[in-house]
């Protein structure tokens, strides 16, 4: 392909998804932006309830003493073992946190 | 006594409580240690539980609750923002024998924890189509379309969309593909897209620094007018720089 | 029209811990709630809804900034990003009032979050004393250090908390945040006096006041064991601890914490104008 049938082709496309975009009433964009809902922030100065067992429970996995199975929705999620296609690994890392 | 003292044994139970600790009348101070045990690990392994939903959907509660567990001992926060708690699950998933057979969890913490990110990430005004519009055909080609704080690309190899979809919002089953997302936020609420077939590349080669042209490179297969219509509609582009990055 | 001279003190009445999901009921009818508290890790995000709704209550209500990871009694020296992050957040939001706790929370690049217990001794002294010193310094502002809820004692303590307070206060020149839950929980736990503990606090170096719930638990011994978990109503022996509080102190900005099992804002407005009608009796 020529440069210039790709750039004909690419401004052709940007053309049709602005024309998409402006038929789309814009309303949504003119709500009260703050009233959403908001996730609940996670630092807190709270203890947790109780001295339950949760911080006094040995946790070993690599031994025989991992019991669990993963039994959530997973198993009933049909997807074959093997992974599908041929993508390079994730593209954009997340900042460090 | 030093405070690595206390560290130490707040993180591994079997560590006797540190000599010193006592209750009022000057016996050792057993459960009262406890309590901060309780609370270091009760309060990081709630914050994954908030962090990590559709991970914890797909695995179940039990045994989220007990991965978290070894997670929080393995990999304590390394600040004090717990929103961001989380950063290396998909590394750690990747490694922990208990889910091998599940090969998409990593992928699935990447974009719960690319939500969380995008949720927290700073405002910036979108470019207005109309500027976009008047953009010369061959100026688009030589600019580079700079993408929100708030725009993360996740490119998997599992239909990573259709999980997080089936789990968080009660989608149709997942089948076996790969899938590109893109997690936008056009306000104030992120949201995962599904990428059309082909155009991660392209998003990452944007994201890279590539102007239009090069990030195409020579591969128009791929729906670019949805694509270019999704970052339009998400209020994804917030400059168009002319030329090539210096 | 806010006043805005009202953001620069917190008001001697109920304020409230502000939590996303009451948004609306603070915005359409705070009623006894004159000003909010924030946790200000959950607003070191670089911006989104909780930097807009943030700045949306602060143009209505006063704001008091409650840090919970700076380990102002840790041994090491104080997280620089983080003091920066706090510089920042004060900054721009030019809160009210800023506190902090008497604990540690990090170790190394760790954070535990939990506010952890030190013992008093003329070391612990020297090191909150410069963590102090050099938060006011990069603030460019008084800060308030609040009393904590311990679970146990050290062997090695050599001070008195109320004294240890003092002599932070005498170094320093901070304010105090006297939390009445804390000193019925930790004066539980140590089995000491908490109407002595209210009565030799320096009530003129107070700011500010919390109240809040806890649970009820045991140790190995069979004695009763507090725990300070926001997850319920103020029970009444801590209010009775309360009054006696402003009979002593006076009226002050005064904070119903609930951070645990969060309930509908009209219990929280209940506890807020049980609050406030304690505060009138004094004020009147």
């Amino acid at each position: 392909m020529t440069h210039s049938m790709k750039t004909l082709a690419v401004a052709g496309s940007l053309a049709a998804a602005l024309s998409a975009h402006f038929a789309t009433p814009a309303s949504a964009q003119s709500k009260e932006k703050c009233f959403g809902v908001a996730l609940a922030g996670q630092n807190d100065c709270a203890a947790g309830p109780g001295t339950t067992c949760a911080g006094t429970s040995k946790v070993d996995y690599q031994g025989n003493s991992w019991k669990l199975v993963p039994a959530g929705t997973c198993t009933t999620m049909e997807l074959p073992g093997g992974r599908m296609g041929s993508l390079e690994a994730l593209d954009r890392d997340l900042p460090q946190g | 006594m030093r405070q690595a003292e206390f560290r130490d044994a707040l993180l591994d139970p079997d560590l006797p409580v540190p000599a010193g600790l006592t209750d009022p009348q000057g016996h050792p101070a057993g459960r009262r240690f406890d309590v901060y045990r309780n609370n270091v690990s009760v309060s990081l392994a709630e914050a994954l539980c908030s962090a990590f939903p559709v991970v914890r959907a797909l695995v179940g509660e039990d045994f989220f609750a007990a991965m978290a567990a070894v997670y929080v001992r393995s990999h304590p926060p390394g600040s004090p923002l717990l929103m961001f708690y989380g950063q290396q699950m998909a590394d750690f998933l990747s490694t922990f024998e208990p889910v091998a057979h599940l090969g998409y969890l990593p992928d699935v913490a990447r974009l719960e924890l690319a939500l969380h990110h995008s949720y927290h990430a700073a405002d910036r005004p979108a470019v207005a189509s109309e500027t976009l519009a008047c953009l010369a055909p061959g100026q688009l080609m030589e600019s580079r379309l700079q993408l929100a704080p708030a725009v993360f690309l996740i490119r998997s190899q599992w239909p990573v969309h259709s999980i997080w979809m089936a789990n968080a919002r009660g989608g149709p089953p997942p089948r076996a593909e790969a899938q590109d997302v893109l997690v936008t936020r056009p306000q104030f609420d992120p949201e995962p897209e599904l990428l059309p077939k082909g155009a991660g590349r392209f998003i990452a080669r944007l994201i890279a620094g590539h102007t239009t042209g090069a990030a195409l490179e020579d591969d128009l297969s791929f729906d670019l007018t949805a694509t270019l219509g999704l970052l339009i509609r998400s209020g994804a582009i917030t400059q168009i720089i002319p030329g090539e990055p210096k | 029209m806010p006043d805005q001279t009202a953001r620069h003190s917190l008001p001697p009445h109920p304020g409230v811990g502000y939590k996303a999901r009451h948004f609306s009921n603070i915005i359409d009818q705070a009623g006894p709630v004159k000003w909010l508290e924030i946790h200000a890790e959950n607003y070191m995000g670089d911006g989104g809804r909780p930097l807009a709704q943030l700045r949306h209550l602060a143009e209505r209500f006063p704001i008091s900034v409650h840090g919970v990871g700076l380990s102002i009694g840790g041994e090491a020296p104080l997280d620089r990003d983080h003091l920066a992050r706090l510089a920042h957040l004060c900054g721009w939001l030019n809160p009210a009032s800023f506190s902090e706790h008497l604990a540690w929370s990090t170790h190394g690049a760790e954070f535990l979050n939990d506010l952890l217990p030190l013992p008093y001794t003329s070391a612990t002294l020297a090191t909150v004393v410069s963590h102090i010193d050099q938060v006011q310094a990069t603030l460019g502002r008084r800060m308030l250090l609040e009393n904590p809820a311990v679970y146990l004692d050290f062997a090695e303590t050599e001070m008195d908390e109320v004294d240890f307070l003092n002599e932070i206060v005498a170094r320093t020149g901070c304010g105090l945040l006297l939390d009445v839950n804390n000193v019925h929980v930790s004066s539980t736990n140590r089995q000491t006096d908490p109407f002595d503990y209210i009565d030799r606090f320096a009530h003129d170096q107070v700011g500010e006041i919390h109240l809040g719930g806890h649970d009820q638990d045991h140790d190995d011994t069979g004695a009763p064991l507090l725990i300070d978990s926001h997850g319920c109503e103020i029970v009444d022996p801590v209010w009775e601890l309360y009054a006696h509080t402003l009979a002593t102190g006076g009226a002050k900005p005064t904070l119903i914490e609930w951070d645990n099992d969060v309930p509908d804002w009209p219990v929280l407005a209940a506890e807020a104008d049980r609050a406030a009608r304690l505060l009138q009796k004094v004020t009147a």
